[in-house]
């Protein structure tokens, strides 16, 4: 098989991968299996997704200099897109579903609830990266530029990793996890920053 | 929907006189409840009450989304966690303690507990501070039939209540996600009006553990929360007892949390509720909408203080 080949392949299954998560719950939704109250955990299923699929972005970089693969890069972008579907239905919901279009109660929302005010600002982050996430925006932008935007990403993610802790009632356990993991990943970027200069 | 009957019911409106002459077979029935509901959810046995026009009759919701459907943090943080870990309490025997400010303390067996009281059927909405209500056909005893008993002194201006703290059964308890035992407490007035309840069951069968088996308290005019299960203590106090959440997130949960729309939880909106089982938000009624027989207890009390 020809790189290409092999590139194109790995491409398919990662991306497969990552929209699993979303046709499991659509199964589940077709079956009446989302539970007494399916709203709330539609929503809370996509949240988490997108979230998780962020982190798994973010672990791509690391993993590709330390395995020594720079190909591996490639398959930041498919993730880094289906994360922002997720974000991108999880929203929706919310909006349509959830409060259904009920402008006045969701502007309310954004303004009184700390955890939707991070919330909405870490979406609205993510449709510039999202909308240059194709090879041409890269050359209108040049490279370096297109880089510091897509840096963004070191903001976004612990924004919704916030944005979870603070819906959260009582057990801190899950968004401190991901917070953890967020930290390390944030962190061999600072070390990996500080080496080369 | 308001209760379109209020505040000028007598005893023999709660209890029918020929109910109340068969006090002793809805007793048995009651003890046997507590003698046979031990197994967990394959044992519950089946209750009989006395009907109530503290009942709504408004669409019930369904009993698999009542018994599955719950937080009950001994037995895990997520929603289906209780239903799915429940099984590991047991619940007989099973004793509370009744102390403070009263003349009888002492402790007593369960069945000795609730000896002599009429089951009546108690079909309430349950608001849950997450901004998810139902409307659930408890099963109980008023709790001022109950606590009258033990003779509360002038100095009872409160009632504390725990829930059992056996964290080899209940393996929530495990984790320090609130601070065990779980505590809830009413004042005096608001443990003795009428729509308070201890219930020891739903939809015509004894409590299942999820749903805080043997007996858990139903006030309904408050957030969920409030309605504190699987009951081993019960304290007459002078001052505001110390209560779970208020402990857990003092700023978000406070001592009398009646469902009030205009006060908002700091993360969410409490104007209004989804209905378990409805597809559209509806708006949340003020004291869930039983304001008519409880609202004369806060009169002069600035709610958005005392939330």
């Amino acid at each position: 098989m020809t790189r290409r080949t092999v590139d194109g392949i790995v491409l398919w299954a990662v991306s497969l991968a990552c929209l699993l998560p979303l046709l499991w719950l659509v199964w589940r939704g077709y079956q009446g299996e989302l539970g007494a109250n399916p709203i709330e955990t539609v929503i809370r299923n996509l949240g988490v997704w997108g979230l998780r699929l962020l982190i798994v972005g973010l672990t791509i970089t690391p993993l590709a200099r330390i395995l020594k693969r720079p190909r591996l890069i490639r398959v930041r972008r498919p993730i880094g897109l289906i994360a922002f579907s997720y974000i991108v239905l999880h929203l929706s919901t919310y909006i349509g579903v959830d409060q259904y279009f009920d402008w006045a109660s969701i502007w309310k929302d954004i303004l009184k609830r700390p955890f939707i005010t991070i919330g909405v600002a870490a979406f609205l982050l993510l449709i510039p990266m999202a909308a240059t996430s194709f090879n041409a925006a890269i050359r209108w932008l040049g490279s370096q530029r297109w880089r510091g935007l897509h840096r963004l990403i070191y903001l976004i993610v612990p924004m919704g990793v916030v944005h979870y802790y603070l819906l959260v009632k009582a057990d801190h356990r899950p968004p401190l996890i991901y917070g953890g993991i967020v930290a390390v990943l944030l962190g061999w970027r600072a070390v990996a920053a500080l080496k080369r200069r | 929907m308001l209760i379109r009957h209020g505040g000028d019911l007598t005893e023999n409106d709660v209890t029918p006189h020929e109910v109340w002459l068969r006090r002793r077979e809805f007793l048995a029935l009651g003890a046997a409840g507590v003698g046979l509901g031990l197994a967990g959810p394959a044992s519950a046995i089946a209750l009989k009450g006395a009907p109530s026009r503290y009942s709504t009759t408004e669409p019930k919701t369904s009993k698999a989304d009542v018994t599955g459907y719950n937080n009950f943090y001994e037995f895990g943080v997520d929603k289906d966690d209780p239903a799915r870990n429940a099984g590991s309490l047991k619940t007989s025997p099973w004793t509370v303690k009744v102390d403070g400010e009263c003349a009888r303390p002492g402790t007593v067996d369960l069945a000795d507990f609730l000896r002599g009281n009429t089951l009546q059927d108690r079909i309430y909405r349950h608001r849950c501070v997450e901004g998810w209500s139902m409307v659930i056909p408890w099963l109980g005893v008023p709790l001022a039939d109950l606590l009258k008993r033990y003779q509360p002194t002038s100095k009872a201006k409160y009632v504390a209540f725990e829930t059992l703290h056996r964290p080899s059964e209940m393996p929530g308890q495990n984790r320090r996600v609130l601070e065990w035992p779980y505590r809830e407490g009413l004042r005096i007035d608001e443990a003795m009006n009428p729509l308070t309840i201890m219930a020891v069951g739903l939809y015509g069968e004894s409590l299942l553990n999820q749903n805080g088996a043997p007996m858990r308290l139903v006030v309904p005019w408050k957030y969920g929360f409030k309605g504190i299960k699987s009951i081993v203590r019960i304290s007459f106090t002078e001052s505001q007892p110390r209560t779970a959440w208020n402990q857990s997130a003092p700023h978000e949960y406070g001592f009398y949390s009646n469902v009030n729309p205009q006060v908002d939880h700091p993360r969410w909106s409490q104007a209004t509720e989804r209905r378990i089982g409805e597809f559209r938000r509806r708006p949340t009624l003020m004291f869930n909408g039983y304001g008519e027989q409880v609202a004369s207890l806060y009169r002069g009390m600035d709610l958005k203080k005392f939330y």
